[in-house]
């Protein structure tokens, strides 16, 4: 029964990724993506109901037993990050059905999709580091697909960047796990966890440990590793870019989180002071970055590189304050800035461009997408009462407790910009009239369309409204998520069995 | 023999970064591919080599008889080669349309997506 949980949330997608490409040239192919995430979403709750009942649950795939054979485990962090994938999913796939044109339909876009929701659900649910690997894999190649689908001239400069860089971080990935497994003989990480901790010379841990920072932060876009995102995000259809920013970036983020709470830990000192700096910088760099750009998803794609540096910064600072932060910026992160991609999208729908100069007059036109940019681009630069002041809360609140000022201060400065960068886009694309004087008709948009866009935007600003004023059981699954990272012997226990 | 093998990993990752500091995409794909084949052999090493050894079960036992080569790693470089070479075969044909469309293998002159003067992009 617990395996069945695990594998569910994986074979779903990858299933409907089958059935999807069988009738990609059918209009039955995107129901069967929607399908598929629905049903993606519901094994995702289950998962996350069995979690909250049982605690840390972990099953082993062919019944070898672990250390030998792949396991999957759910923690708190890994299962609130696969439910927050299906929904996201579940939100693309909606508005796919709007956005998404026939002739990139017939090409696989919704098998592509769906593997890439699997790939990014596998990792998060993998034990097993080379199995990590694997799945970085599928995601990878179905992002690689689903970026130069459509194949403009842009797309394929982009894809070109996105993927020299992402592989040279893959291989630098790969060659860590060799080395890791070479000097510890095994690659399950909840039993590297006590290799690790064991192993003779702790001076090649830490250099492998600085293979899987590199590796990682490549994938997570952190200063200074993060140019392949600026340069690729702002091609793909808007779906795409919006499922890209809210899930793969964050991949990178969790794989970090996982590896320097649970297997690198030896030598806290220095590697997680490499973190500070290095979120710090990322954080800056992204939102100077931003402030520098006049196109609606350029200014997100920097932002997200500056928020990544909130969410590393939480790891850096390795106290359980600071890691719940970190877990809560995660999870508010990906639904707002999924949403403000999906907004991008609809502003361009209306007013036909996405460049800053070229666009206005949206508040005239449409209030209502208007009020829905409101909410996650406020909720991004942390205005009270929505999800992002409490994310920042716990990250600045655990950085003073440390007396760590300058952390702090650079966290609320960063905060500011942001704001910038918001009333930036909110002033050129919301407030300024149309520059070529005709205002954008949203009916002229016909209903097919305009409906199954809006309804995902919608969806995602009450959950960040909700997370906003409810914080409290948010706040609490964190805490507990943050206690299981820092205290990894439940996930050790469960997935080695008893004997241990 | 790992010592052997150390080496040829040190030659093929100088060979590929010095490939991969060139501004012609092509010398980049092949710096790449130098790489990749260089990770494998790491992860081939770290399994310790043992000579003329194969990890052979004899018909009817359960476990092999004597010492034999750990089939681990190579199950990790055989995965690694079959993933590594879907991944080059897609980028090969990404550069190859890139040329198509663009015109240009050189890196430096690929600004389509991230016009050099943005202002440019307005006329």
């Amino acid at each position: 029964m617990t395996s069945w949980l695990l594998v569910m949330p994986i074979a779903v997608p990858f299933a409907t990724a089958v059935l999807a490409y069988l009738m990609r040239r059918a209009p039955s192919g995107r129901w069967i993506s929607l399908t598929g995430s629905v049903l993606s979403l519901v094994a995702s709750i289950a998962l996350l109901i069995a979690v909250l009942n049982e605690g840390v649950i972990a099953a082993q795939m062919s019944n070898w037993d672990a250390p030998f054979g792949i396991t999957l485990v759910a923690d708190y962090l890994g299962v609130v990050m696969v439910v927050i994938t299906a929904i996201t999913g579940l939100a693309t796939a909606v508005y796919a059905l709007g956005e998404i044109p026939e002739r990139i339909e017939h090409l696989g876009y919704h098998a592509l999709f769906q593997t890439l929701i699997a790939g990014v659900t596998g990792a998060f649910l993998t034990g097993d580091l080379f199995n990590l690997y694997v799945w970085f894999e599928v995601m990878l190649i179905s992002s690689f697909g689903l970026l130069v689908l459509g194949g403009t001239r842009e797309q394929l400069d982009a894809g070109i960047k996105y993927v020299a860089l992402n592989l040279v971080s893959t291989i630098i990935f790969l060659s860590g796990i060799g080395l890791l497994y070479g000097v510890t003989g095994t690659l399950n990480m909840a039993d590297l966890r006590e290799a690790v901790a064991n192993a003779e010379d702790q001076t090649l841990i830490t250099v492998i440990a600085m293979m899987f920072m590199v590796g990682f932060g490549v994938k997570a876009g952190v200063f200074p590793l993060f140019f392949w995102l600026p340069a690729s995000y702002h091609t793909p259809t808007f779906a795409v870019s919006a499922v890209f920013a809210g899930l793969l970036t964050k991949v990178g983020v969790y794989a970090m989180m996982r590896m320097f709470t649970l297997v690198f830990v030896g030598d806290v000192g220095f590697t997680h002071e490499i973190l500070i700096w290095v979120s710090l910088l990322t954080m800056l760099t992204g939102v100077l970055g931003a402030a520098a750009q006049t196109d609606f998803r350029k200014i997100l794609s920097f932002h997200i590189i500056s928020q990544i540096g909130y969410m590393t910064l939480g790891l850096a600072l390795y106290t359980p304050l600071a890691l719940m932060g970190g877990v809560f910026y995660l999870v508010h992160h990906i639904i707002v800035k999924a949403n403000l991609f999906l907004v991008s999208g609809v502003a361009n729908k209306l007013a036909g461009s996405t460049d800053l100069r070229r666009i206005g007059g949206l508040y005239k036109s449409s209030p209502f997408l208007a009020a829905l940019f409101i909410v996650p681009a406020f909720s991004l630069a942390g205005f009270p009462p929505l999800s992002g002041f409490w994310a920042k809360y716990l990250i600045v609140k655990a950085a003073i407790e440390l007396d760590a000022w300058f952390v702090a201060f650079i966290a609320l400065f960063v905060g500011l910009l942001t704001i910038f960068s918001m009333t930036k886009i909110w002033g050129m694309a919301f407030w300024k009239p149309h520059p070529d004087g005709i205002d954008p008709v949203p009916e002229r948009v016909p209903a097919k369309i305009r409906v199954p866009m809006m309804l995902p935007i919608i969806g995602l600003a009450i959950m960040t409204v909700v997370i906003g004023f409810f914080p409290e059981p948010f706040v609490q699954f964190a805490e507990t998520a943050a206690t299981q990272l820092l205290d990894p012997s439940d996930y050790v226990t469960t997935v080695l069995g008893a004997q241990r | 023999m790992e010592a052997l093998t150390a080496l040829v990993v040190g030659l093929l990752v100088a060979a590929s970064v010095y490939l991969m500091l060139a501004r012609n995409f092509m010398r980049f794909l092949f710096g790449l591919i130098l790489l990749s084949n260089a990770a494998n052999l790491v992860i081939f090493a770290s399994g310790r080599m043992t000579k003329g050894a194969p990890a052979l079960v004899p018909y009817g036992a359960d476990t092999p008889a004597g010492v034999v080569g750990n089939a681990l790693p190579q199950a990790l470089v055989l995965t690694a080669i079959v993933i590594g070479f879907g991944l080059l075969a897609f980028t090969l044909a990404l550069a190859f349309e890139t040329y198509r469309r663009l015109r240009t293998m050189d890196t430096d002159k690929m600004r389509v997506a991230e016009p050099k003067d943005a202002d440019e992009d307005m006329k």
